[in-house]
């Protein structure tokens, strides 16, 4: 039995890669690949005569293997099957890290698996609130109430954008260039944000167009998304490079951070660094550029 | 848990066994073919016999084709398999109980 410890609401989840829990050759060593969370799948990947088989897979891989530090999550199927009842107490009795609620498209869709994990937590003799959720907006409705997802629970960490789902509701397929999904991509980050939780891009289906992928995790992560759910090891890497910091931004980060910490035992509240005006606004973004480089082994100082 | 009908679990993939149970009355019989019978063999046996002791399952006869299944995955095939025969793997299943 691996002992996990007590998950993290808000740590770095710059990719999350998806794998069929029905599968032992695939969960066994997800966590190898480095990625920072896995997202073992009870859903789509799971054919429906294999739902059973899945969940003692799940309990056992959850139970014994050691993931080390890759959060595992788990998808479960959605709120309109018959299945997702047993899915929370398997995730909640083998101790996974998180739950992604698939379809989700209200708040009360959240409180419903927020009752049932309860309800787990008290069977099994988990703490309470240990296990956390995520949100899959897949549809239009979910993203019209993403303010009100993101602000359904403070197990709640995040949400995500499912793109399969979400284009076939819109009449609309993939475009290069991001346009079928901006206003939901946009809406969903401004609600995250307002609601002071995460936010995660879509997959990226085809394997071999390197260059659509780059250019969506450079739109990613220019529009402000913490990371990207993935189908393939091989994608971490480029995730990790991509929402890396650049040499320039730590230095220039660690600056802010140093100044504004003399300035303000100064009683200074605005004052310049190499020209430009910094106040109390910059602050947590140069912060959080220097946690997310001390990750990526470049900042080794002692601000964060 | 008693054996009501034939049942199976798992695949013939790399990693996977496949679990079949079927009704027999006069205890356990068990049949083992594994890619790593000469390795792990005992190993196997003793893993798919100490679940089904778990499940309180007398009596059976009990196929398993390995392919190199860690022990957890075994034990997740068992189980499945013990399960679906009773016609009780869908809902209610006693993780951290007989199941652990």
């Amino acid at each position: 039995m691996i002992p996990r410890p007590k998950p993290e609401r808000f740590r770095l989840r710059r990719t999350m890669m998806f794998m069929n829990a029905q599968k032992p050759g695939l969960i066994k060593d997800a966590y190898i690949y480095g990625c920072d969370s896995i997202m073992l799948d009870l859903e789509d990947a799971v054919a429906e005569n294999q739902k059973d088989a899945a969940r003692f897979s799940l309990y056992h891989a959850l139970k014994t293997i050691d993931y080390g530090d890759t959060e595992v999550i788990v998808r479960i199927n959605g709120l309109d099957t018959p299945h997702w009842q047993e899915d929370i107490r398997v995730c909640v009795a083998g101790g996974a890290d998180g739950i992604r609620i698939a379809k989700c498209e209200s708040a009360n869709d959240v409180r419903t698996v927020e009752t049932a994990v309860e309800k787990a937590e008290e069977e099994f003799g988990v703490e309470k609130g240990r296990t956390l959720l995520m949100a899959a907006l897949e549809s239009p409705k979910g993203i019209l109430n993403a303010y009100e997802i993101c602000s359904a629970s403070d197990r709640l960490f995040g949400v995500a954008i499912s793109g399969g789902d979400f284009r076939k509701c819109m009449q609309t397929v993939f475009q290069p260039d991001g346009v079928d999904m901006l206003a939901a991509r946009g809406q969903m980050l401004v609600a995250a944000r307002a609601a002071g939780v995460q936010c995660f891009d879509t997959v990226f289906t085809d394997l071999d167009n390197e260059e659509g992928f780059r250019s969506e995790v450079l739109q990613n992560k220019a529009m402000g998304f913490d990371g990207k759910s993935l189908i393939n090891p091989k994608q971490i890497r480029l995730v990790h490079q991509v929402f890396a910091p650049t040499e320039k931004e730590v230095i220039q980060a660690e600056k802010i951070v140093r100044a504004y910490r003399e300035q303000s035992a100064a009683g200074v509240g605005v004052f310049t660094v190499d020209g430009k005006m910094i106040d109390i606004a910059f602050i947590p973004g140069a912060e959080r550029t220097l946690k997310l480089a001390r990750v990526c082994g470049m900042y080794e100082g002692d601000l964060v | 848990m008693e054996i009501l009908k034939p049942a199976m679990a798992g695949t013939l993939e790399s990693s996977d066994a496949q679990v079949t149970v079927e009704p027999m009355d006069g205890g356990i019989q068990l049949s083992l073919q594994s890619s790593v019978m000469n390795q792990y063999g005992r190993q196997i046996r003793e893993t798919v016999l100490e679940t089904l002791d778990r499940l309180e399952v007398k009596n059976a006869k009990v196929t398993v084709v390995d392919k190199g299944a860690l022990d957890c995955t075994l034990k997740a095939r068992v189980e499945c398999a013990v399960f679906r025969s009773c016609g009780q793997s869908a809902a209610n299943i006693p993780w951290g109980g007989a199941v652990r």
